[in-house]
């Protein structure tokens, strides 16, 4: 009780301050972040990961409200990591508007939301992202009774778009450059743009390719539309964390990292906790914990790459359960594969 | 005496007999509202085809609706099996029936706690809605409901609201007492509370400046900021050298006013209010509720969501906007500049700037403004710029009741010898509110669609649970009619039902001759 009161009683000098000085603390706080985010986050005990408010396959909440998808799967890992604790994530979800603020205000610790790695995000706005999860590019959709099979034949057609999105402005270079012209239909969500583009609003859908494969895939009659064979831009998709605290934006980079090399190394839900008795791959056992002190370079403990693998298996497997081709998504790894494979997921070695 | 003689005289009236065919039951209403001119019937049929077409294009749409499946694929591969071409997927309203009540993060096992709230507040309203049938004595209940609705929604422990209830009961006692009192204990009293606010508001003053001047420091004074840190520094060193005089002038204020005592007894409530609230109500709540604990899982804000959300929006503001509506269009018409101008200066601010905006300051801007780890309540912050946003348009809507008044109203109250309030108590708001009521509830009605505008925010009313979970999950992807059908049928219940009301309460309240 005692605690609780004094937390009262620091919330209410707190409130004070910010009274006094509100609007203009602005310009103090505003990209000013709390320095030790990993203590931060083990005081709260919760993760605060900024996600989608829905995107399929990506991060959605089920029929029983919980979070489930690709991009959610990292932050679980990340949770996992840090907390021991796959469950302790406060998800905040965050529109294409609000997601850059939210982190830059410190209201979530990391955004896991489709979100391309740019220049300019990065640079200007002050972000660090820490690798890619998913390569993804623009492409376009049109019914097949259009009879057109490359993007440059689209002269003069009416395109719907998300707006607030690096798809608008790809879309904008593609046609400059290849100097043909075009009518933008600009529509807030996808939900909206499938009905427009079902509806013949649109002659063209234009989003990143796997959303596109998604949405197609739940069309009445997929084999209706098809989808063209340019691919306009290049969309690294993947977590980013503020600008100045890089103990915390090595934590979430290397979970990442550890469930791409768990694939790399055949280490499974399956067989994890066999491999964490010590195995003899050296690269295994220092992923694992078994050798070395890789945990505590991170300030996190030798287990946590195990924990974070744990929560749903490595990248390939979360890549299969979410989206993958058993799943109404149904996409192909195709550039997602490992490196090894021919793709290009590839992560540093653990060493 | 033969009657032969006597010329035929009936005795009873003839039965009279029925109207031709042509001019009476359905014919004649036929023929004299829908085909009385070439026009009209052109009109009629054209009227009729679309109507028919449009039943015969949804009818089969939803009579083969299916109401049960797991995914909208499964629900179409059902339509296909039976040999439909279109159908609805209503299976979708069963799977996520929770999420569109009360969003996808409200513990499952609490889902009475609002249901109860919703059906008490239908029986709180009805002492306010209909007051000339129901006791007033009622009202009391209608008074307590907001704190049982706080606790049943929020959970947590029931003293806290228990609490901030007895404290607003105790400041009006303490208005009451310090209005009765006799002028020289009421002289005694300005004194202490004068000395009291005049360090109160020296030692605030002073914080303020030591936070002016660290903020100066922390803009810093290269190139073009130099512009704000002087600024900052100039206000900085100003309320440096007024925090003393500032405090003894408003001290002194309160003690001169000692003798009319308007001044003194809204201070000492105002004193007494804080003191209850900010040092009183933490350990006497927790103390009590480690006595008896009466509590409720907690809920916080941010798992608030789906229809409940809206209703809790549209309630709030509603009738918070209301009250501060009356006292913005009155204070807009009053005689005292500072208080005028503060009042115009307010309505036409926030009517001048959409409410998406404002929406948009309170996400966002307010994150800003914040420490990284104070979290102010978001549901907080939206009510706040929602009921800001109404009651702006309240306000307007009310002092066009106010004009449409005849000047002898006026006259008439002041002749009578009524003081202000009680003019405005008994003579003018009566009347003004009663003109105002059509505007009224038209503004109610478009801020209760309004509180959809949240979904932009992410918040997930229940525009915002079908635009994100459900139209973007895996299993419902897409979907489209079925959802936003649904949210317009219950948006529509609400919004005809209070129309309803503001027309019979019209009819009700009609006392002039027409």
């Amino acid at each position: 009780m005692n605690r609780q009161m004094a937390e009262t009683q620091e919330e209410v000098k707190m409130k004070k301050t910010v009274f006094l000085g509100a609007l203009a603390v602005a310009a103090v706080t505003g990209g000013v972040a709390s320095a030790a985010t990993l203590d931060d986050v083990k005081a709260r005990g919760k993760l605060n990961c900024g996600v989608t408010t829905g995107v399929p396959g990506f991060a959605e909440p089920d029929a029983n409200g919980v979070w489930q998808g690709f991009d959610v799967a990292v932050c679980r890992a990340v949770a996992a990591a840090v907390l021991s604790d796959p469950t302790a994530v406060e998800f905040v979800p965050t529109t294409g508007k609000t997601r850059f603020t939210a982190l830059a205000s410190g209201e979530i610790d990391m955004l896991a939301r489709n979100t391309t790695w740019t220049f300019s995000r990065d640079v200007d706005l002050k972000f660090e992202f820490t690798g890619v999860n998913y390569y993804d590019g623009q492409g376009f959709m049109v019914p097949a009774d259009l009879g057109v099979s490359s993007a440059k034949d689209l002269d003069g057609a009416t395109v719907c778009i998300q707006t607030g999105t690096t798809t608008e402005l790809n879309l904008a270079d593609f046609f400059r450059s290849n100097n043909i012209s075009y009518e933008p239909v600009p529509i807030e969500t996808g939900a909206e743009a499938v009905q427009q583009y079902n509806a013949g609003a649109c002659d063209v859908y234009t989003t990143d390719a796997s959303a596109l494969a998604a949405q197609r895939a739940n069309f009445e009659d997929p084999t209706a539309h098809v989808i063209l064979p340019e691919i306009i831009s290049k969309e690294p998709l993947g977590p980013l964390v503020r600008h100045g605290d890089h103990e915390w934006g090595d934590i979430v980079r290397w979970t990442l990292n550890a469930l791409i090399t768990a694939e790399e190394l055949g280490v499974t839900s399956v067989n994890l906790e066999e491999l964490a008795a010590g195995t003899n791959n050296p690269e295994i056992n220092r992923l694992l914990g078994t050798e070395g002190d890789l945990g505590g370079m991170l300030g996190l403990d030798k287990d946590w790459a195990e924990r974070a693998i744990g929560v749903a298996g490595n990248y390939g497997e979360v890549f299969e359960t979410n989206i993958g081709e058993n799943t109404p998504i149904g996409l192909a790894r195709g550039l997602n594969a490992q490196w090894t494979d021919g793709g290009l997921i590839y992560s540093p070695p653990f060493r | 005496m033969t009657d032969t003689n006597v010329s035929f005289v009936r005795h009873e009236q003839i039965p009279p007999s029925p109207p031709p065919p042509s001019q009476s039951g359905a014919i004649k209403w036929a023929r004299e509202n829908l085909f009385s001119n070439w026009i009209n019937s052109v009109l009629t049929v054209l009227a009729l085809y679309f109507i028919i077409r449009l039943v015969m294009g949804a009818t089969p749409w939803f009579i083969n609706g299916v109401w049960d499946a797991d995914s909208i694929r499964e629900c179409r591969d059902i339509l296909t099996a039976a040999g439909k071409e279109t159908g609805a997927c209503f299976a979708v309203l069963v799977d996520r029936w929770d999420h569109l009540l009360f969003g996808f993060k409200y513990p499952q096992d609490a889902y009475w706690r609002p249901t109860l709230a919703f059906i008490l507040l239908i029986a709180a309203a009805m002492p306010a809605l209909f007051y000339m049938y129901v006791p007033r004595k009622f009202l009391l209940g209608t008074a307590a409901y907001p704190f049982l609705a706080y606790w049943l929604i929020w959970g947590g422990s029931l003293w806290v609201p228990i609490v901030v209830a007895a404290a607003i009961i105790a400041t009006g006692l303490v208005f009451r007492l310090v209005e009765s009192l006799n002028v020289s204990t009421r002289t005694l009293l300005a004194g202490a509370v004068g000395i009291l606010a005049a360090i109160g508001l020296a030692y605030l003053l002073f914080l303020g400046a030591q936070e002016l001047r660290f903020i100066a420091g922390s803009i810093g004074s290269e190139g073009l900021r130099i512009i704000p840190f002087l600024l900052f520094w100039a206000a900085s060193i100003f309320t440096y050298v007024f925090f003393i005089p500032m405090g003894i002038f408003v001290g002194y204020a309160i003690y001169d006013d000692a003798e009319r005592g308007g001044l003194v007894t809204v201070v000492t409530a105002l004193l007494a209010i804080y003191v209850m609230l900010v040092y009183l109500l933490g350990p006497v709540s927790s103390g009590l509720n480690a006595v008896i604990p009466l509590e409720l899982q907690a809920v916080p804000s941010r798992d608030m969501g789906g229809y409940m959300l809206s209703l809790i929006l549209g309630t709030v503001c509603v009738s918070l906007s209301i009250p501060l509506g009356i006292l913005l269009a009155l204070g807009r018409q009053s005689n005292m500049p500072l208080i005028k101008g503060v009042c115009v200066v307010f309505i036409e601010f926030i009517r001048g700037v959409p409410l998406i905006t404002l929406l948009f300051v309170a996400n966002v801007m307010l994150a800003y403004f914040m420490p990284p780890q104070s979290n102010f309540d978001l549901i907080l912050r939206v009510i706040i710029m929602i009921t800001m946003f109404s009651s702006a348009y309240i306000a307007e809507v009310i002092r066009g009741g106010l004009a449409a008044l005849p000047k002898g109203q006026y006259e008439a109250a002041d002749s009578l010898g009524l003081n202000y309030t009680q003019a405005t108590r008994l003579i003018i708001l009566p009347q003004a509110l009663k003109i105002s009521i059509p505007g009224i509830v038209n503004v109610a009605v478009g801020l209760f669609k309004d509180t959809t505008l949240v979904s932009v925010i992410s918040m997930f009313d229940i525009v915002g649970m079908i635009r994100g979970p459900i139209q973007q999950s895996t299993d419902w992807i897409s979907i489209y009619w079925e959802v936003y059908l649904f949210a317009a049928l219950v948006f529509f219940i609400v919004c005809y039902g209070i129309s309803q009301y503001s027309q019979w309460l019209e009819r009700q309240l009609a006392t002039d001759h027409r």
